[in-house]
């Protein structure tokens, strides 16, 4: 029997009291925290370089030489990072028709009426997007950071190259900081989702109304394409 | 002939100018000085330069550096660019001249211009990395400098180099150090035919003027000063006897300014930027306050249990 798309080879349901459903192995998590870590030390180390205003954040890393010198290798332990992350989840994240509406209510989820969206699988339209964000902003900053790391790098590249991939890197890192301030606030907003991360599973219930073809899935161990009773009318 | 700078004084003396008289100085504010020093600058004759290399070789001697013994690669060129040890570089070109049929050998003296507006400090992220004088030297601090290369992307010259040893920027101080005391920079006291002379930029022009005024004479009818506005004039000017195409000259810029690019990533980028993360946090914070948060009903955890009883399809 075929693996629905979404569904992870160890993604289980335990029955009880409430439900519990495991969404991340050990591993998983391991991975995304130290991605996690390495995005924050990146946006504080970077943003001290970006503004005066803050370049008392280099007091975090041991003064300004050293924030300079650190950033670009965090750097890279956040691409090898994201790439697990990349492998892990890009086929729970490929775009499917009911993403398509969910979109297109995203006010409706702001609203918190979920009940008005079609039933999602792992992971919802807005999850599916900044996933895929952040693989390019990812690739966009390690090119235009490489570029700047001039102190492997700087014989490669002529001024006129790294004064665009100053900017790029510079514009990049807003957008990406920005995506992932959306990433982080959807996860405190949600409540119940920060679990996940943490101790690995969700609550049945929590599986039920944010990612019930999921749910359903898991359940009866098979693509559920027949629908059911509980899905809004289109 | 412009007087040659005088021979110093044995004696100790006391710096003329300091802290108190900066204009700019990188990633931070400078009170408006209490006056203002009169403007100084580095004059560069192209036309009398014999490329001895006299004013390499004193500057190396002044700022106590060392260059590597290097390789001959068939050009006279000695170092084959600036380096964070050479601070001045002679270059070499050998130009035809269409109109007379003349091949000329020109020499530029190449180093910071020491930029009315620098685009070195413009960039630079670290507070006071990069100062600017009123008399019109730009200087690097080097305890204050983090090596992040921001400089050389700022330069409209290509001037600044970043060193493989301390990893710190390092260019022409116009030997501020020297000016402070009354003397000039050590290039100019080493030329030995006065193509570089020092001192006050007005005089400077005026030295200048005349020259251009000889040349013209000689048939160099594009003889000029060249002291780019563009970059709100410079405090190392050159005379050019090919002042119209100052590209000849090893790739002088006509018309240099601090890159759009530069200026974007410097101005909009920068408050744009702090705007839009401001505005995510807002947003995150209005949002949570209006519809509060996203809870998990007890009816939720109802449905799953009884979806995951009676399989298949509950609810
Ligand atoms: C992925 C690999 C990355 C590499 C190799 C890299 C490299 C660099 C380098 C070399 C610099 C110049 C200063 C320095 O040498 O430290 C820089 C600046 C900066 N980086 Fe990165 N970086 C990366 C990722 C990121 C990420 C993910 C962010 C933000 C979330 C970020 C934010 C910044 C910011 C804000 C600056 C300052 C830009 C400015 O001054 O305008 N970087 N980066
Ligand atoms: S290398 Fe030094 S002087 Fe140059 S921009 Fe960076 S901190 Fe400023």
């Amino acid at each position: 029997m075929e693996r629905p798309y979404d569904v992870g080879p160890d993604d289980k349901v335990h029955p009880g009291d409430p439900v519990t459903v495991d969404r991340y192995t050990p591993a998983a998590r391991i991975n995304h925290w130290i991605t996690a870590a390495s995005l924050v030390l990146l946006a504080l180390s970077g943003l001290a370089l970006f503004h005066p205003s803050l370049f008392f954040l280099t007091g975090l890393f041991g003064g300004g030489e050293t924030t300079r010198a650190i950033h670009p290798w965090i750097g890279v332990v956040l691409f090898f990072g994201f790439l697990g992350l990349f492998l892990r989840f890009w086929r729970a994240n490929l775009w499917r028709g009911e993403d398509g509406t969910w979109m297109r209510r995203l006010s409706d989820v702001l609203r918190g009426h979920e009940e008005n969206v079609p039933e999602v699988g792992k992971y919802n339209a807005g999850q599916k997007l900044y996933f895929w964000t952040m693989s390019v902003l990812i690739i966009i900053m390690i090119g235009s950071g490489v570029v700047l790391w001039d102190q492997y790098f700087a014989e490669y590249t002529s001024v006129g190259q790294k004064r665009a991939a100053v900017l790029i890197h510079a514009v990049g890192a807003v957008v990406s900081i920005c995506v992932w301030i959306v990433h982080v606030y959807a996860a405190i907003w949600v409540r119940g989702t920060i679990r996940a991360m943490v101790k690995g599973s969700v609550t049945g219930g929590w599986a039920w109304r944010h990612h019930r073809k999921w749910l359903r899935e898991l359940v009866t161990g098979k693509r559920d394409d027949q629908g059911s009773g509980a899905k809004p009318a289109e | 002939m412009y007087p040659p700078l005088p021979n110093p004084s044995v004696q100790p003396s006391a710096m003329q100018y300091g802290q108190e008289d900066l204009v700019r100085r990188s990633a931070s504010t400078v009170p408006t000085p209490p006056r203002q020093l009169t403007p100084v600058a580095k004059l560069i004759d192209v036309s009398k330069c014999i490329g001895c290399k006299a004013c390499q070789v004193a500057c190396l001697e002044w700022n106590d550096m060392r260059e590597e013994v290097g390789v001959n690669t068939g050009v006279y060129e000695n170092p084959h660019d600036l380096t964070p040890a050479s601070f001045t570089l002679m270059r070499f070109t050998e130009w035809e001249n269409g109109e007379t049929g003349n091949l000329e050998w020109l020499i530029r003296k190449d180093g910071c211009m020491h930029c009315g507006d620098p685009g070195c400090l413009k960039a630079c992220p670290a507070p006071g990395a990069i100062v600017q004088y009123s008399n019109g030297i730009v200087d690097f601090v080097k305890e204050n400098c983090i090596g992040c290369g921001y400089c050389v992307k700022g330069c409209p010259f290509n001037i600044p180099r970043i060193s493989k040893v301390d990893h710190k920027a390092y260019k022409c101080t116009l030997c501020s150090d020297r000016v402070a005391v009354g003397q000039g920079p050590a290039c100019a006291k080493a030329c030995p035919t006065q193509a570089i002379v020092f001192g006050p930029k007005e005089d400077m022009i005026q030295h200048a003027n005349a020259r251009i005024e000889d040349l013209k004479s000689r048939g160099f009818q594009n003889a000029g000063l060249y002291d780019p506005p563009g970059v709100g004039g410079t405090h190392v000017m050159y005379v050019l006897h090919h002042a119209d195409k100052p590209e000849i000259y090893a790739d002088l810029p006509k018309d240099p300014k601090i890159s759009p690019v530069v200026e974007l990533w410097k101005g909009l980028t920068k408050y744009a930027g702090l705007t839009a993360i401001a505005s995510f946090v807002g947003i995150g914070f209005l949002h949570h306050i209006v519809s509060g948060a996203n809870r998990v009903s007890a009816e939720d955890e109802r449905n799953a249990k009884r979806l995951t009883e009676n399989q298949p399809g509950g609810g």
